[in-house]
């Protein structure tokens, strides 16, 4: 009896047989409890069989609300009726991703009771996903929830739920309160988060330091990243108590060599740091982490523009603002407001399904930039210009709607005052 | 695939409830529609319903939100225009339910 069950799934089998954790062990556990999970596995090796996908997705959102439910029905229902319907709800987690056990205990409750009691922390969108309610669950799901404080997360052409690294909570790196800014972000912009309106998704991701554990620089639209502006912290006694532990050698060949703009040296014993070159790419403090530290003047980075592939290829985000403090209400008020400018600008003039990163490659940084009302800097060149003949291209003409890209004009280039980073 | 009947003419819809054939739209299907969603039809409702078939007519496509924002505060007073009083409306969001009654065809992309 056992074996002929076993063979039901051959497939989905194989993926217990090696030495690392599977879902597909854990979804049979759960099964027992869970009829519905044992109907969706069926489904799952059928589609592996047939090559075939059989979620379809649809439209299902709770009173209010535009988004944050990924509704999933299947398209074999008739073979698999307990896993007909597959939603999964998407909750706003705690900044940090720090809960204490009685909220994780609760999550885990709600997600026995109105789902299939599977959940995921986290998406990658950071937030926690509750996977597997019906129709009717996610509903009753929603309202539970919502009763004990939690919130559902963002989904579709929105603002979408942020995520921080645990920042000062844990972490000495970090330049500045990410924990408490992404709450911020997120009430203030808490109806642009539940309805959609912009022309599609918009992501922060807010790490404390360069060291982004966040993943911000690759996985969102406006990544938030501690910086400084003044000099490294150096503690003498410790770099040399460093040197006596691990040689001078080691020091030499994991710090001083593998500065990107060699501006850190080892004269006697002592580390000796260019501030004005240093790129505070935190390398040397993270090998060093008891004798070098941040600097003082601490503030942070706004980059923009991060993507997956989808009308162009795949881009990291570039700088858009090189240096700001993020310390007090008013400079976090500052960030909120030229936020609402990129909206503005670009919900005016994107396309659907267009996003900013994509928008600013259409009608270029120059305009972009005019119409967001933010002065050039050449610390938004994204890189060198490798051919040193063909001058920069104007943008006087702006390009929006759709309008073809002129090819630049190189006689006209020579009028001053008009060069801009693009 | 379902559909329904209504004065003895048959209304054919996608598995969602959308209607296959936005040629087959008129009033009492609306309504239908309407009961379906749990929404009661007002004439603020029908104003938005109303552009939102206008602006298909024009455009052939369902208009981004944003848009449908700025049209509806255009059309209908600075008042009416933001995505609250749109959901106050329609509770469950205007891109699902609006376009439903309104016999647009399902809202595509990733949601």
């Amino acid at each position: 009896m056992a074996k002929e069950k076993e063979s039901k799934t051959p497939m989905l089998d194989e993926l217990e047989t090696g030495p690392w954790p599977s879902f597909v062990k854990d979804l049979k556990q759960l099964a027992k409890r869970k009829p519905e999970l044992e109907q969706a596995l069926g489904q799952l090796e059928d589609s592996y069989q047939t090559n075939t996908n059989h979620w379809l997705g649809t439209v299902l959102n709770l009173d209010g609300y535009g988004g944050g439910v990924i509704a999933r029905y299947s398209d074999v229902q008739d073979k698999f009726p307990l896993a007909a319907q597959f939603h999964t709800i998407r909750i706003i987690e705690p900044s940090g991703w720090l809960y204490n056990t009685a909220a994780l205990r609760q999550l885990c409750d709600i997600s026995e009771k109105h789902s299939a009691g599977i959940l995921q922390f986290h998406g990658m969108t950071g937030d926690i996903l509750m996977l597997g309610s019906n129709n009717e669950k996610t509903y009753t799901a929603g309202e539970e929830l919502m009763e004990n404080g939690w919130d559902i997360g963002g989904s579709g052409p929105a603002l979408r739920t942020l995520a921080c690294c645990v920042g000062p909570a844990y972490c000495e790196m970090s330049c500045f309160d990410t924990l408490g800014l992404t709450k911020f972000i997120t009430d203030t912009y808490i109806s642009e988060l539940h309805r959609p309106e912009l022309p599609y998704k918009y992501k922060f991701k807010i790490s404390g330091c360069a060291n982004d554990c966040a993943n911000s620089i690759q996985r969102s639209d406006m990544p938030i990243m501690g910086t400084w502006r003044d000099k490294i912290q150096v503690n003498q006694k410790e770099v040399a108590k460093f040197i006596k532990e691990n040689g001078e050698n080691y020091v030499v060949d994991n710090v001083i060599t593998r500065c990107p703009t060699k501006c850190i040296k080892l004269e006697k014993k002592k580390i000796k740091i260019d501030d004005s070159n240093c790129v505070k790419c935190m390398h040397c403090i993270n090998v060093m982490h008891k004798a070098l530290a941040p600097g003082k003047d601490k503030g942070v980075t706004i980059l923009l523009g991060g993507k997956r592939t989808l009308k162009i290829g795949d881009t990291m985000s570039s700088v858009l603002v090189p240096f700001m403090k993020m310390e007090t209400r008013e400079d976090w008020d500052k960030l909120i407001q030229l936020v609402r400018r990129i909206w503005d600008f670009w919900g005016e003039h994107g396309l659907d399904h267009e996003r900013v990163g994509e928008f600013i490659d259409r009608v270029g940084l120059g305009t972009f930039l005019d119409g967001i009302g933010v002065e050039p800097d050449p610390q938004m060149v994204k890189h060198p210009r490798s051919n040193p003949y063909i001058k920069f291209e104007e943008y006087t003409q702006p390009r929006i709607a759709g309008e073809p890209k002129e090819s630049p004009n190189v006689v006209d280039k020579e009028v001053e005052g008009k060069e801009a980073a693009v | 695939m379902g559909s329904f009947e209504l004065s003895g003419k048959v209304y054919q819809t996608d598995e969602d409830g959308y209607l296959v054939n936005m040629d087959d739209w008129n009033k009492e299907a609306a309504e239908h529609l309407a009961k379906e969603e749990n929404v009661e039809m007002t004439d603020a409702h029908w104003e938005v319903v109303n552009l939102l078939r206008e602006y298909y007519e024009e455009y052939k496509i369902a208009p981004m939100i944003k848009i449908l924002i700025k049209a509806v505060g255009k059309k209908l007073g600075p008042d009416k225009g933001n995505n609250k009083y749109l959901y106050e409306l329609y509770p469950q969001g205007p891109a699902k339910q609006a376009c439903k009654i309104a016999g647009l065809p399902k809202p595509t992309g990733c949601v």
